[in-house]
């Protein structure tokens, strides 16, 4: 969205309740800034998410999507995150054949305990999907104040 | 009759695209014919027919109605109608002018549709007569001339000509807008062209398809007959069929929340769709053979019995070609109706 | 040029019908115009004599009519198998969709099938009369004699680009045991993953925004089996019956090739039967190839209850930008 004739991104973050989430937590602790157009969503484990969520983050007007979880091999359910590692590469894969940026979409692996990861990963993000623009490719209109 | 030649359609097309927009069948990268607005340069398809049909000008698959926003306690109701811009539809066949008709009887009847009438209001039907049929073609049966179609001007192409003659008063003024790149003519090549088409539609396999067995009145004969089970049984249950049809006319009407208010529109729905008229209590129509029967038994029984008689099929034969199982409304005919056609 | 004959079919289920093997046949059925053919459940002798058809027009796979037929007949029943369908018929035997123990299933060669469209851009409209011998002979209303057509010219898409001739599930395999193909079915992938985004994107967006989202490719789809369809359903929230703008449109395609990738066989009839020609299959086949690159050769239904590269792992598999940056 436009503020002050800026844009300024809007960017979901899907992050798995025991390790990102709680990487984020530890970020604001540390007192780590990281930009507010960030809006976590919590999910039980990285492979809650489905790939109709990222799809309806775009729909509802995200300009980026990104999703952390644990690293492999440290998943609280032992393989969910090996899951997502597949099934977000093949979604990603196909968004970018369908001709949507694929800067737009990103998968971070982020432990408890990488809160300064946690705030660089947003950042980093941010400025990319910053720079890309508005999401003009998988947007739908009647979302759009 | 006016006549221009075809390799001036182009000035034609120009001419009126100045203060109405203009469609008209352009071929595809797929090898579909569809209708496309003009543009300079935009050819004419030399194809049949369209596979989506025009009555998508007047009806479109999905619209919207109205909006609602919410703030505290207040609701606003916002009226999104947009104004209907003036717009020609060039190469109507016969069979869709005639489907018109049909959905006149749906929705300019009381209570009129006012976004479907200000749509007729509107728009120009500039028609073109058939030349070379289908097999899958079968207009006359329900008493469609393929080679003299209805609507606001009727046009007749041939090989290096396009002929013209105005029907209604709306098509006249058509006409006289571009009077200036049409000249008079007289009707003997149009005359010589329906006579060739017409031995040609006398051959057509379906020729001898009629309606006798059907109409209104007949919901008894035909609503327990034995053959729905079979005819229907390998039916997708998809929508091609319904969607394709230019008299379907079957909407749902439903709400979309935007997430900062709500939008509601309709929808183009099909009677094949296990949620079609779902209600509280459910779906009415519990298997395939019944929503497939709803079809059939509208189109051939329920429609004309409730609008003097007249079929709600036109013949085009687009769920002839389209169709995943090539099941149709002909195949139905001649199974329940006894008509061998 | 088929191999086996519509009558070697029919008296080889003639049989197996009188002497009680099976109760009914899924077949092909005659229609009005020689190619309009429709599936169909045959219960005696007397109707497979009347209208059982097998020619260069009999496309439809009927692995996925085993699950209503399975349930319906008393006994078994009897399908009649083309290489491709086989490969459907066990990707549903490993989801446990039908009793094997109710089916005789029949392997039959296919020469390949013919696409009606390309057969009329080369004989013309207003076809009286198909004759499927030799070669395809057509009769129109046009033409002063019957053009002769090449099968080799107007195969489906799906056909040209054949990936097996072998069946991988019969009970009774008419004529030889055909091979795996090495075909070329990843090429036009391949061209579009060359192009630039804003290609593609306009590639997609041409052909996805003629959809009229009528669920053909989703209900004929031998993979698409689900009860209830997320987009049928209004709880989901992603149910919708129409495309209302560009975004659904993408969204209801994404979504459709997901669900069945890994487990789509590539049979390809969800593009045989879009009315609209979209090349579904691209999708389907882009998610196979990706698969293949990144997760090793794997092709669904091969054999029964292998475990597909989505509802699988290994421990060093590549991450989604090392998948998006090998390709480049």
């Amino acid at each position: 969205m436009q503020v002050n004739g800026e844009f300024k991104p809007l960017i979901v973050a899907f992050c798995c309740n025991w390790c990102s989430y709680a990487g984020a937590d530890l970020a604001g602790n540390n007192r780590l800034n990281y930009p507010a157009e960030v809006k976590i969503i919590r999910v039980p484990c990285s492979c809650r998410v489905n790939p109709t969520f990222i799809l309806r983050a775009f729909q509802r007007g995200a300009d980026g999507v990104i999703l952390c979880g644990c690293h492999p091999g440290d998943c609280h359910y032992t393989s969910g995150n090996y899951y997502t590692r597949r099934r977000m590469a093949m979604l990603f894969s196909m968004l970018d054949y369908l001709g949507i940026e694929r800067e737009r979409t990103r998968v971070e692996w982020v432990s408890a305990a990488e809160g300064a990861k946690f705030a660089a990963t947003m950042n980093d993000f941010v400025a990319q999907v910053t720079a890309l623009g508005e999401n003009k490719r998988l947007e739908d209109l009647r979302c759009k104040k | 009759m006016r006549k221009c030649a075809l390799s001036a359609m182009n000035d034609i097309f120009a001419a009126i695209a100045s203060s109405k927009t203009v469609y008209l069948p352009v071929d595809g990268a797929d090898g579909n014919a569809a209708f496309t607005k003009w543009e300079d340069g935009l050819v004419w398809s030399h194809a049949l027919n369209t596979v989506r049909s025009p009555k998508d000008f007047f009806f479109p698959q999905t619209e919207d109605l109205m909006a609602f926003k919410t703030e505290g306690k207040t609701i606003e109701v916002i009226d999104i109608r947009k104004e209907s811009e003036d717009f020609v539809i060039f190469g109507v066949r016969a069979c869709d002018v005639k489907s018109f008709d049909v959905l006149d009887r749906v929705f300019l009847s009381e209570p009129v549709d006012s976004f479907y009438a200000s749509r007729r209001e509107h728009g120009v039907i500039v028609s073109l007569a058939c030349s070379r049929p289908s097999e899958t073609c079968f207009c006359g049966t329900f008493g469609i001339d393929a080679t003299a179609p209805a609507g606001d001007v009727t046009a007749w192409k041939t090989e290096d000509t396009v002929y013209f003659e105005a029907n209604t008063a709306k098509g006249a003024a058509l006409l006289k807008d571009i009077e200036a790149l049409t000249e008079e003519a007289s009707d003997d090549a149009v005359k010589a062209q329906q006579e060739k088409t017409k031995t040609i539609l006398a051959k057509l396999p379906l020729a001898n398809l009629t309606t006798e067995a059907f109409g209104g009145g007949k919901t008894k004969e035909f609503f327990n007959h034995p053959a729905w089970e079979e005819l229907s049984q390998a039916c997708l249950g998809c929508g091609t069929c319904t969607f394709v049809c230019p008299t379907c006319q079957c909407y749902d009407i439903k709400e979309f929340n935007t997430g900062n208010g709500v939008v509601r529109y309709r929808c183009w729905d099909s009677c094949m769709y296990s949620e079609f008229t779902k209600m509280a209590h459910g779906n009415n129509r519990l298997t395939q053979k019944e929503r497939f029967r709803q079809r059939f038994m509208h189109k051939l029984v329920y429609y004309p019995e409730n609008n003097d008689g007249l079929f709600s099929c036109v013949g085009c034969g687009r769920c002839l070609s389209k169709c995943p199982i090539s099941m149709n409304i002909v195949k139905v005919m001649k199974t329940i109706g006894g008509n061998n056609g | 040029m088929q191999k086996v004959t519509a009558s070697q079919l029919i008296d080889r289920a003639a049989a197996l019908l009188s002497d009680g093997s099976v109760s009914a046949v899924l077949g092909w059925k005659q229609g009005e115009f020689d190619y309009d053919i429709t599936p169909a459940v045959f219960a005696d002798e007397q109707a497979l004599r009347d209208a059982f058809v097998w020619n260069d027009f009999c496309g439809a796979n009927f692995s996925k009519y085993l699950l209503k037929a399975t349930k319906k007949v008393d006994g078994k029943v009897l399908v009649f198998l083309k290489p491709c369908d086989t490969y459907s018929f066990n990707q549903l035997l490993t989801e446990h969709r039908f009793d094997r123990d109710k089916v005789y299933a029949i392997g039959i060669p296919c020469e390949g099938m013919a696409d009606i469209d390309k057969v009329k851009a080369q004989s013309g409209d207003g076809i009286v009369s198909i004759a499927c011998g030799e070669t395809i002979q057509v009769t129109t209303l046009y033409n002063d004699a019957p053009v002769s057509v090449e099968l080799a010219d107007v195969l489906e898409e799906r056909c040209a680009n054949c990936k097996s001739k072998k069946h991988v599930a019969y009970d009774e395999l008419l004529g030889d045991e055909g091979d795996v193909l090495d075909s070329a079915r990843f090429d036009e992938v391949a061209q579009l993953e060359a192009m630039t985004p804003d290609e593609r994107f306009a590639f997609w967006q041409e052909h996805l925004s003629r959809c009229i989202r009528c669920n053909a490719c989703r209900d004929v789809c031998p993979a698409c089996t689900c009860e209830k369809c997320v987009f049928d359903n209004p709880a989901s929230g992603v149910e919708n019956k129409a495309p209302a703008n560009e975004f659904e449109e993408k969204m209801f395609h994404i979504i459709r090739a997901f669900h069945v990738a890994g487990r789509c066989t590539d049979c390809g009839e969800c593009s045989r039967v879009c009315p609209q020609n979209i090349p579904l299959h691209l999708l389907n086949r882009k998610f196979i190839k990706d698969m293949n690159d990144n997760y090793g050769e794997y092709q669904a239904g091969a054999e029964v209850g292998s475990r597909a590269p989505l509802v699988d792992f290994t421990l060093d598999d590549p991450e989604a930008a090392d998948v998006l940056d090998r390709r480049g």
